[in-house]
């Protein structure tokens, strides 16, 4: 019977495509990470995962491929192992971001959403990250790297390309993107506790009021 | 009262602040044991009491929102009631709940845990913008340790009371920072917006009562928990209470998170962050997001509060202060944001869907210099077609930019018309030339 | 339901300075409409749950009802009416008229030019309001530089649908539909933004039922069906009110014909019956009646072969063929209207002197007959909207989504309101699943027992399909359990005329008015009535009678209209006896008993003629004649020409005047007769067959549509997992079953919650024909992998 193998989905990946299902009060709740477990298990959204997921959630394919075509993150053709993603809203677009994500274009010679022939790098500009106190902002595969030059961009793709182990400025050595994805399919990689608590710039207010004296008033306790 | 007064933000710099055991070191999870002693009812009016209005934007009380969940019919089972923290931090220039949720998780997992117990839920939810991977390892990761000391799970702490609490990561959509998209995005659906009458505090998520809120207004709860509601209160101005992060973006010497009670000027702020980049000049700045109209150096000394902020034509919104000096073309900035509304809209609605792709157009051609002066006239009439006519807020929010900056920096638009094309130097408002001070316009 | 709430419960409100009262909760789009002033809409239809989408129907609103005014122009299809609200639309307030304006440009910068090339040009919401509430130029067009949102051309979301996705507004009408009503949500908005768009799944096509509907309710042109395409304007086309002739729901259909042709078909509106949905079937099955092999003259046989004849030819020879006969039968199929079925019934009594007629063209009984005088004939009871709002609605036998498309939908609208549906099925369908309603697991033959055990009230429906007939005792349970419980009981036919055939008398023991053969005063009254002597006493054969007697020579000629031999229960028994009679034929198109006919006659199909149909609920659906064609007649007038020619005259020679002399003759009110009470039997040992009909299936009246036919299901052979766990094949693998007629290989699926022993196959489906092939439903059969004995 076909459980458990939806032509291409292996066995495993299909339990835990079950097991995101079953950790919601409605199973329906699943579909994202669920399909972000997809994109782990098969580098995009592939018309088996799709099946999969309408399958295990009792919805229509058409249903679920309108989830999947809704979201940015969903990829419907292959990233590379890195997927690099320049910040060019306004802001980091301003500090730097346009440039960056030009210098890039150019060093890989690759074009918004294209991925280098080797799979190692995709490249795509990428809406405000939450971040812009550290502009202008890279994103690989959605790990932060802060306050980043045309210059420390091609140094990164190039590390990256080269297989030299590279970290997050704020968190852990990066993984990769099918890696990540799993993360985000809720299964946690162990990597919490790398990096530090907060980045530079996060800590310049507290800091200044540390400096000062400065508190909120005392409480009650 | 301090200038700035470090609350949510002050145990950042502690070694390993985003685990259990130094949270729980430096008091951490004490308001929970204060708020599973009282009523759920008292926590409730304690909040309320506070005058914490909401941090996502709005500004909405928050203890009245969750006031507004129907009491339980009588003779019948109790509905299902959920929380749901908007963690989707996306509007541009915000950038305060990531790195609290990466530097302190636990202060936001306690802040559910109350604001849960206080509405009786029994299932909450982490809504998290996907694209921050460290930041969802690490509440996964302190979801899981809390669990583990018994905050979550069955009977709390002996208190009878049982929460579950998911980390749920998004896919990329701004618009799922809107309540009701993330509920239906959070349904496993497509994340455009319902339609309100019902209320998510009536029918939210899978239509029973739900409340959401942001994550700086959860996290707020454990310390009006902790040290009262008046202290809370004294904190900020008559209406705005409390403290709030605002965030320094852009063309300042130190940008970063400053913590300080609502009310404080840009002045003041800009001042602390060592002041404007190298020599440069204030030219506009957002007071909360792009989607919060441009203000200018006029406006240094507004206090920055709802009312304050309300009252210059402008929104507090997030406290996202997006500061951009005299090299910046407002042209251009504008276009980008422009083109992200476009990127972002859902699609569900005419004037947002439609008018985007319109106005994209519009603002590219003007940023090019081509077009004529009554094309800002019918930008503006564009943007009237638009504000208050569209489904949800994002289609609003498109068109602030816009309207705000004709109404500021007409000539600047005019000067494009007048260069055939662009007057400013990229470069030099980029952090990585250093090309110095230049002359505006041609 | 739909009561008129009391004057007192109104809520009233000003609309455009105008007072108006409203039910409470009626949407300010809808109270406007009360008034006259229509808000113009896209998104917004009232069968369907509001969005609020488009915003086109935005007005201005300066009291809320409580003093306050809205700050911003509000969607009145969305907005419901309060106490004191007051609402200004686009004909008194420049702030809804400029938000309208407004959108209205936003809504065309992206749409096509192409009204001249559109199906919908001329009949186009937008086009029309883009008139009445737009500007004139779009300022959009008129920069130079700007770039229209394209797509490649239109694309098939299913053989019959095609969407162009230029032309689409984003109204969300076509998946609300399909998501809502129709509970097959292949169709959904996909992508974000400006390049949002309807899409399917590429390996699951828009194959519904109902997918016909989202072209009708489209308000622009980006929906078309691949049948009308291209093929006419609307200005050309003259409209008919008609009635579909394809289930027995009596859907109110509109007829578009142009120059003596149907373009088209088209869901009519009836609040009370359909609504405004129909099935495919209703919609786009209707080129059977324009085949090439449509009979276009009457034909007597000579010498072994038919040869064209003149009507009065015609009639002479099947009157003398008749007048020569010992004994005629008549089979009148269930496809007859009102008037015609009339017609035969008066026909067989007073022109051929017998009881010997039946319309039941399909496996029948004594039961069934029984129980159709005593419970169902000359009875209005449930109604659709009944369906609404009783406590529990319990089907047996009848699977509405294939069998009674409009019933289905109603299902579904009460499911969606929390309402129970309890089906006694072999398994849960994809029907029975769209209607959430809870099955009785029940093997073919044992339906009684099932029935027998329903825990029901006075409150409850139950709905008999007309399959019940092949199950000794079922009917009998059924009238046993409403008779018990109070419960009320509806009788569902499969075909168009069946209720109207049964009303009519075509039956052996029931003349026109459920009078009963065997009651004298019934007969005296209907002679009477007819102004003749007297009427044939002895209770005629039943349809497997009449065959059997023509086949041993009892019977020596038969009268047949529209029947298909195939569809009797003994096919081959048919066929000798078709061998050996005298057979008047009166058909659409060449037939299976044309081969065997004596003389042939063309009739009319519905558009060709006025007539009506008696629904399940037993209310009489009248419909128009769309066009007049010389070839053909009304059965009911072919019949009035064969009995001139035998020296009777039936009264009649029009379906007016049909009509008229049955109502005259009217219903009868004296006594019942009491079915006799048929004990159950239980289903067979061992693996038995269940299936029925699909609705898209190898029928002769969807002839000529291959792209409807290309939307049916695919023919599949469904057993429980004990059985595929026993054949050792995977789910999709091909399997033989067996019967005592033969064989059919299928791919073979898993339903999870079949009745022990049995399997499921789809009675007929375009190119598998298992009623023939194995045996029909209830028969026992043999189950083996496929290319295996
Ligand atoms: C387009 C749009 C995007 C929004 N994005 C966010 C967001 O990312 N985070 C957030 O907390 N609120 C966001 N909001 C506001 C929420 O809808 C909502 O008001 C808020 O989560 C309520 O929480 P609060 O009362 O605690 O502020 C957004 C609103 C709109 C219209
Ligand atoms: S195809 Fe027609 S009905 Fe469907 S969304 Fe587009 S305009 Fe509306
Ligand atoms: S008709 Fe009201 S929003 Fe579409």
């Amino acid at each position: 019977m076909k459980e458990g193998n939806v032509k291409g989905i292996d066995p495993t990946t299909y339990d835990e495509l079950k097991q995101i299902a079953a950790r919601y009060p409605h199973k329906r709740s699943g579909l994202l990470p669920m399909l972000h477990l997809v994109q782990s298990a098969q580098g995009q959204i592939t018309p088996e995962g799709i099946e999969a997921c309408a399958e295990i959630l009792e919805i229509t394919a058409a249903e679920v491929s309108g989830v999947a075509t809704f979201y940015t993150m969903y990829k419907r053709k292959p990233v590379g192992d890195y997927h690099v993603g320049v910040c060019t809203n306004t802001l980091c677009a301003v500090m730097g971001g346009d440039a960056i994500f030009a210098k890039l274009k150019d060093h890989l010679d690759l074009g918004n959403d294209e991925t280098t022939e080797d799979g190692k790098i995709s490249l795509e500009h990428v809406e405000c990250n939450a971040a812009c106190d550290y502009a202008p902002v890279v994103m690989v595969n959605w790990e932060f790297m802060d306050n980043q030059t045309p210059e420390s961009a091609t140094a990164l793709v190039d590390d990256l390309r080269a297989g030299k182990e590279v970290h997050s400025t704020r968190g852990p050595k990066l993984c990769t993107w099918r890696e990540a994805e799993r993360v985000l399919a809720g299964f946690n990689d162990g990597q919490a506790d790398q990096g530090p608590a907060a980045g530079p710039a996060s800590l310049v207010g507290l800091s200044i009021a540390n400096d000062k004296g400065w508190t909120a008033p005392e409480g009650d306790n | 009262m301090d200038t700035l007064t470090p609350v949510l933000t002050k145990n950042w710099a502690d070694d390993r602040a985003w685990t259990l055991e130094a949270y729980t070191n430096q008091g951490g999870y004490g308001a929970l044991k204060k708020a599973l002693a009282m009523q759920p009812g008292d926590v409730i009016e304690a909040v309320k009491a506070s005058g914490l209005r909401g941090r996502g934007g709005a500004g909405f009380p928050t203890g009245m929102k969750w006031g507004f969940l129907p009491p339980d019919e009588e003779g019948k089972a109790p509905k299902d009631r959920y929380l749901v923290v908007n963690a989707d931090e996306s509007e541009p220039g915000t950038c305060k709940d990531i790195p609290l949720m990466m530097a302190s998780p636990h202060t936001l997992v306690e802040g559910v845990i109350i604001s849960s117990y206080a509405i009786r839920a029994k299932h909450a939810f982490i809504y998290v913008r996907g694209e921050v991977l460290h930041v969802i390892r690490r509440l996964q990761a302190a979801v899981q340790e809390a669990y583990a000391a018994g905050h979550l799970g069955k009977d709390i702490h002996g208190s009878g009371y049982n929460l579950d609490l998911i980390v749920h990561a998004g896919a990329g959509a701004y618009i799922c920072g809107e309540e009701t998209a993330l509920l239906d995005s959070l349904e496993g659906r497509r994340g455009q917006p319902r339609l309100r009458p019902p209320f998510p505090a009536v029918a939210g998520l899978y239509a029973s009562p739900t409340v959401i809120n942001n994550v700086e207004s959860i996290s707020s709860v454990p310390s009006i928990l902790e040290h009262g509601a008046d202290w809370f209160a004294s904190m900020g101005t008559e209406k705005s209470k409390g403290f709030g992060i605002f965030s320094l973006s852009g063309h300042v010497a130190n940008p970063g998170q400053y913590e300080a009670p609502l009310g404080i000027t840009l002045r003041k702020l800009i001042e602390l962050a060592g002041g404007m980049r190298n020599g440069h000049e204030l030219k506009f700045w957002t007071p909360g997001g792009s989607s919060t109209p441009l203000l200018t150096s006029e406006h240094l000394d507004v206090p920055l509060d709802f009312e304050g902020v309300g009252a210059v034509g402008s929104m507090l919104g997030t406290r996202a202060l997006q500061i951009f000096d005299e090299t910046t073309c407002v042209v251009r900035a504008v276009l980008r944001w422009t083109e992200f509304y476009k990127h972002e809209s859902c699609g569900k609605c005419t004037p947002c869907r439609e008018g985007s792709w319109w106005l994209v157009q519009t603002l590219s051609k003007l940023e090019k210099g081509q077009g004529q002066e009554s094309d800002l006239e019918q930008l503006l009439d564009i943007c009237d077609n638009i504000l208050g006519r569209s489904f949800c807020a994002l289609g609003d929010g498109a068109t602030s930019p816009i309207s705000s900056s004709i109404k500021y920096f007409r000539d600047e638009y005019l000067a494009h018309l007048e260069h055939g094309g662009c007057p400013f130097d990229p470069a030099a408002s980029a952090l990585h030339t250093d090309a110095g001070q230049l002359e505006v316009g041609a | 339901m739909t009561t008129t709430p009391a004057k007192s419960d109104l809520v009233t409100l000003t609309i455009d300075g105008i007072e108006v009262s409203v039910a409470p909760n009626t949407l300010v789009i809808r109270a406007a409409e009360q008034i006259g002033v229509q808000i113009p809409r896209f998104c917004d239809h009232p069968l369907l749950d509001p969005v609020g989408a488009c915003r086109q129907c935005l007005v201005d609103v300066p009291d809320a009802g409580n003093g306050r005014g809205f700050p911003k122009p509000q969607a009145s299809c969305t907005l419901t009416v309060a106490p004191g609200m007051v609402v200004n639309t686009q004909a008194t307030s420049s702030v809804a008229d400029k938000a309208q304006r407004g959108v209205m440009e936003l809504l065309l910068i992206n749409h096509p030019l192409d009204c001249p090339v559109c199906d919908k040009g001329g009949e186009c919401p937008l086009q029309n309001q883009a008139m009445s509430n737009g500007n004139g130029e779009s300022r959009f067009a008129n920069e130079p530089g700007t770039v229209k949102r394209t797509y490649p051309k239109p694309i098939n979301i299913s053989a019959q649908v095609l969407l162009d996705r230029e032309r689409c507004v984003l109204c969300a009408r076509c998946t609300r539909f399909s998501q809502q009503i129709a509970g097959d949500p292949f169709i959904a908005l996909v992508e974000r933004g400006a390049l949002q768009q309807v899409g399917i799944y590429e390996r699951e096509p828009f194959e519904s039922y109902f997918s016909g509907n989202t072209i009708q309710i489209c308000p622009v042109g980006a929906l078309t069906s691949a049948e009308y395409r291209f093929r006419s304007r609307p200005f050309d086309l003259v409209s008919t009110p008609g009635v579909s002739e394809h289930d027995a729901c009596g859907s109110a259909i509109r007829v578009d014909a142009r120059r003596g042709k149907v373009m088209r078909r088209l869901s009519g509106e009836d609040a009370e019956v359909n609504e405004e949905w129909i099935t495919d079937k209703d919609r786009f099955a209707f080129r059977y009646a324009a085949m090439s092999d449509r009979l276009t003259h009457p034909m007597v046989r000579e010498d072994g072969k038919l040869r064209p004849a003149s009507w009065l030819e015609a009639f002479a020879v099947a009157a003398r063929g008749l007048q020569a006969a010992k004994s005629v039968g008549v089979l009148t199929g269930g496809r007859l209207t009102n008037e015609d079925a009339y017609a035969y019934s008066k026909f067989a009594r007073v022109v051929l002197n017998t009881n010997d007629i039946d319309f039941r063209a399909r496996q029948h009984s004594a039961e069934e007959a029984g129980f159709l005088a005593e419970h169902i004939v000359a009875r209005q009871g449930v109604t659709f909207t009944d369906l609404e709002s009783a406590s529990v609605v319990v089907l047996a036998g009848l699977e509405p989504e294939d069998e009674a498309g409009s019933i289905f939908l109603r299902l579904r609208k009460r499911s969606r309101r929390g309402g129970r549906v309890v089906t006694i099925a072999p398994f849960s369908s994809r029907g029975t699943r769209k209607m959430q309603a809870e099955l009785v697991a029940t093997k073919p033959g044992d339906e009684a027992a099932a029935i027998a055990k329903l825990k029901l009230d006075s409150n409850a429906v139950v709905l008999v399909g007309e399959r019940l007939a092949a199950v000794p005792g079922a009917l009998s349970a059924a009238a046993a359990a409403a008779t018990k419980s109070g419960a009320r009981l509806a009788w569902v036919p499969r075909r168009a005329g069946d209720r109207g055939a049964l009303e009519t008398g075509c039956l052996p023991t029931l003349l026109p008015g459920g009078r009963p053969v065997s009651d004298a005063s019934a007969r005296v009254d209907l002679a009477a009535a007819w102004g003749v002597d007297r009427l044939p006493e002895t209770v005629g054969r039943d349809g497997n009678e009449i065959v059997s007697a023509a086949a041993s020579g009892l019977l020596d000629a038969l009268v047949i209209a529209g029947v298909d031999s195939a569809d009797l229960a003994d096919p081959s028994l048919a066929q000798q006896a078709l061998d050996k009679t005298f057979v008047v034929s009166l058909d659409l198109r060449e037939s299976s008993i044309t081969q065997y006919a004596d003389v042939v006659f063309p009739v009319a199909a519905d558009t060709e003629k006025a007539g009506s149909y008696v629904n399940w609920e037993g209310r009489v659906r009248e419909f128009e004649q769309a066009f007049e064609t010389p070839a053909a007649l009304p059965d009911l007038r072919v019949l009035a020409g064969i009995a001139t020619e035998m020296g009777v005259d039936l009264g009649f020679r029009t379906p007016a005047q049909a009509a008229d002399q049955m109502h005259t003759v009217g219903a009868w009110d004296g006594a019942r007769v009491a079915g006799t009470v048929t004990k159950a039997e239980g289903a067979a040992e061992g693996l038995v067959l269940a299936g029925w009909k699909q609705m898209i299936d190898d029928g002769r009246m969807q002839d000529g549509d291959p792209k409807l036919r290309e939307t049916a299901r695919k023919p599949v052979v469904l057993v429980g997992a004990a059985t595929l766990n026993d054949l050792g094949v995977a789910e999709g693998d091909v399997v033989k079953v067996s019967g005592d007629n033969g064989s059919i290989e299928l791919p073979v699926a898993l339903a999870a919650d079949m009745a022990p022993g049995t399997v499921w196959a789809p009675a007929s489906a375009p190119g598998a024909s298992v009623r023939h092939l194995v045996g029909p439903a209830g028969s026992r059969v043999r189950i083996a992998e496929g290319g295996k004995a």
